[in-house]
């Protein structure tokens, strides 16, 4: 960790195409990769929960799948189970919702990204990835309001383009990178 | 490109501070105890409404709740998350047949609690349950929720037929006996519950923050309930709970909540890890 840096939080959204994206982007990723990872795939609320598993494949980091009021530590990623959001609450724990979906999601980007730039301020960074719909666009901005770094997958290298576009005409997007950059650039940027 | 305007961290905490005062509004005047719920999931709500009735600050949301009762019921139904479908989640309800029925089945009468019932969906599912098992006549269900509005729909048994139709997957998953239609009545577009699953149900409006036990349960249901409550709320409510039960009573709790956090789960044994059934522990050790 880059000497007197705070702790830095990592939340990143996908859609279609969002499994391929996340094992290139986890499987960069570094042991000692100090930060906490919250992703969000949407898929089906009847869907099993084997996101978590698939990914752990692919991850030096401890892959978990967080129970209500989990603590956020430091180099875990913690992945939305299908039929929840996924929230950051303030005591830095996981809060979950069944409420409405949000753009026909639950787990919605959204709601991740604001919750999360709500606790995390300047120490959150944002990654919006592959998808056919405009969820986490809204959420970019705000990140960006609060003083966080928000990334997202150049629509060229990504298999639906619509989610990285959306949230790149919000003007809110700091650098956009191609799939294979990602993982590298939070391992450089965020490990120091 | 309009220029960004930041939202640095004396903002969010001024947010935090019209967010307590909106809650205490809402308790001191209307009785609703939404203070000590997750703060995350609060924000989000009052946000949603927020944006959707057009107010600038919560403070000016906060003026329209202390003035304007209809304005309030729109807001409260925007707090409490009233989502819920007959047999949600299938294998939960088939774990407690295979596992919880057997145990009830030798109780000469069964008492269960269903804390946060909302419309009544999984009332009636435990309902039909228990009836296929031959548990019903010796069954009471109390049914319980915050909000009087929902209680009073739960009552009528009345749900639109196109979501009926959804649910009638679920029930095969769950195990149900029969086919779910022999429990309702059609009439339009809606249904209507059979009248014999409802004589030994009885609704209350219970509030977990702020009331009390409710006394010698076999079984308590409390299904994405405890998600919205904040870590000190989860663990008064939990040992609510715990003291409303009869020892070896079950304790059936949402797939992602967990008893690791509210610093009781000494109090109770694992039936079903993944499914969150729970038992209260037959002898208390005390440390």
């Amino acid at each position: 960790m880059r000497h007197g840096q705070p702790t830095q939080t990592v939340v990143m959204g996908a859609s279609w195409g969002g499994l391929n994206a996340y094992t290139t982007i986890l499987s960069a990723l570094p042991e000692d990769f100090p930060a906490a990872i919250l992703l969000v795939q949407h898929q089906h609320a009847s869907a099993e929960n084997r996101l978590p598993w698939l990914l752990a494949r692919y991850c030096a980091l401890p892959v978990i799948a967080p129970e209500d009021k989990e603590p956020i530590l430091p180099g875990h990623i913690y992945v939305a189970p299908p039929g929840y959001h996924m929230l950051v609450d303030s005591d830095e724990t996981v809060a979950f919702s069944v409420g409405r979906p949000v753009h026909f999601s639950r787990p919605a980007i959204d709601e991740l990204f604001f919750s999360a730039a709500t606790v995390y301020g300047s120490r959150l960074t944002g990654v919006i990835l592959t998808g056919a719909n405009e969820d986490g666009a809204a959420g970019c901005e705000y990140i960006q309001r609060r003083g966080g770094l928000t990334i997202a997958q150049s629509p060229v290298s990504s298999e639906a383009p619509v989610m990285p576009e959306a949230a790149i005409k919000t003007g809110a997007i700091s650098r956009v990178l191609d799939l294979e950059r990602i993982g590298p650039f939070l391992a450089e940027h965020l490990s120091g | 490109m309009e220029p960004v305007m930041p939202i640095d961290d004396d903002q969010v905490n001024v947010e935090e501070v019209e967010i307590r005062l909106l809650l205490e509004a809402i308790y001191q005047l209307y009785g609703y105890d939404f203070r000590s719920y997750s703060r995350a999931s609060m924000r989000r709500r009052i946000m949603h409404r927020l944006t959707m009735s057009g107010f600038s600050t919560i403070m000016e949301m906060t003026d329209r709740v202390l003035r304007d009762r209809q304005f309030f019921v729109t807001l409260l139904n925007d707090l409490t998350v009233n989502v819920t479908e007959m047999y949600r989640d299938p294998e939960f309800y088939r774990a407690f047949r295979e596992e919880v029925i057997p145990v009830l089945k030798t109780f000469p009468f069964i008492k269960i609690w269903h804390a946060g019932c909302s419309t009544g969906e999984e009332i009636y599912s435990m309902a039909i349950l228990l009836e296929e098992e031959g548990l019903y006549e010796r069954a009471m269900i109390y049914a319980t929720d915050i909000d009087k509005n929902v209680l009073a729909t739960a009552k009528k048994g009345i749900y639109s037929i196109e979501a009926v139709k959804q649910y009638a997957d679920n029930y095969r998953r769950a195990g149900g006996r029969n086919s779910l239609s022999d429990y309702f009545t059609a009439r339009y577009d809606s249904v209507i519950m059979e009248q014999r699953l409802k004589r030994n149900i009885v609704f209350a409006d219970h509030d977990l923050a702020t009331d009390q036990v409710f006394g010698e349960m076999h079984v308590i249901l409390c299904r994405n309930v405890l998600i919205y409550f904040d870590r000190a709320l989860q663990e008064r409510v939990i040992r609510l709970f715990s003291d409303s039960l009869d020892m070896g009573g079950f304790l059936c709790l949402g797939t992602k909540e967990s008893l690791r956090f509210s610093g009781h789960d000494e109090a109770f044994d694992v039936v079903n890890k993944p499914l969150r059934i729970f038992r209260k522990r037959q002898f208390q050790h005390h440390a």
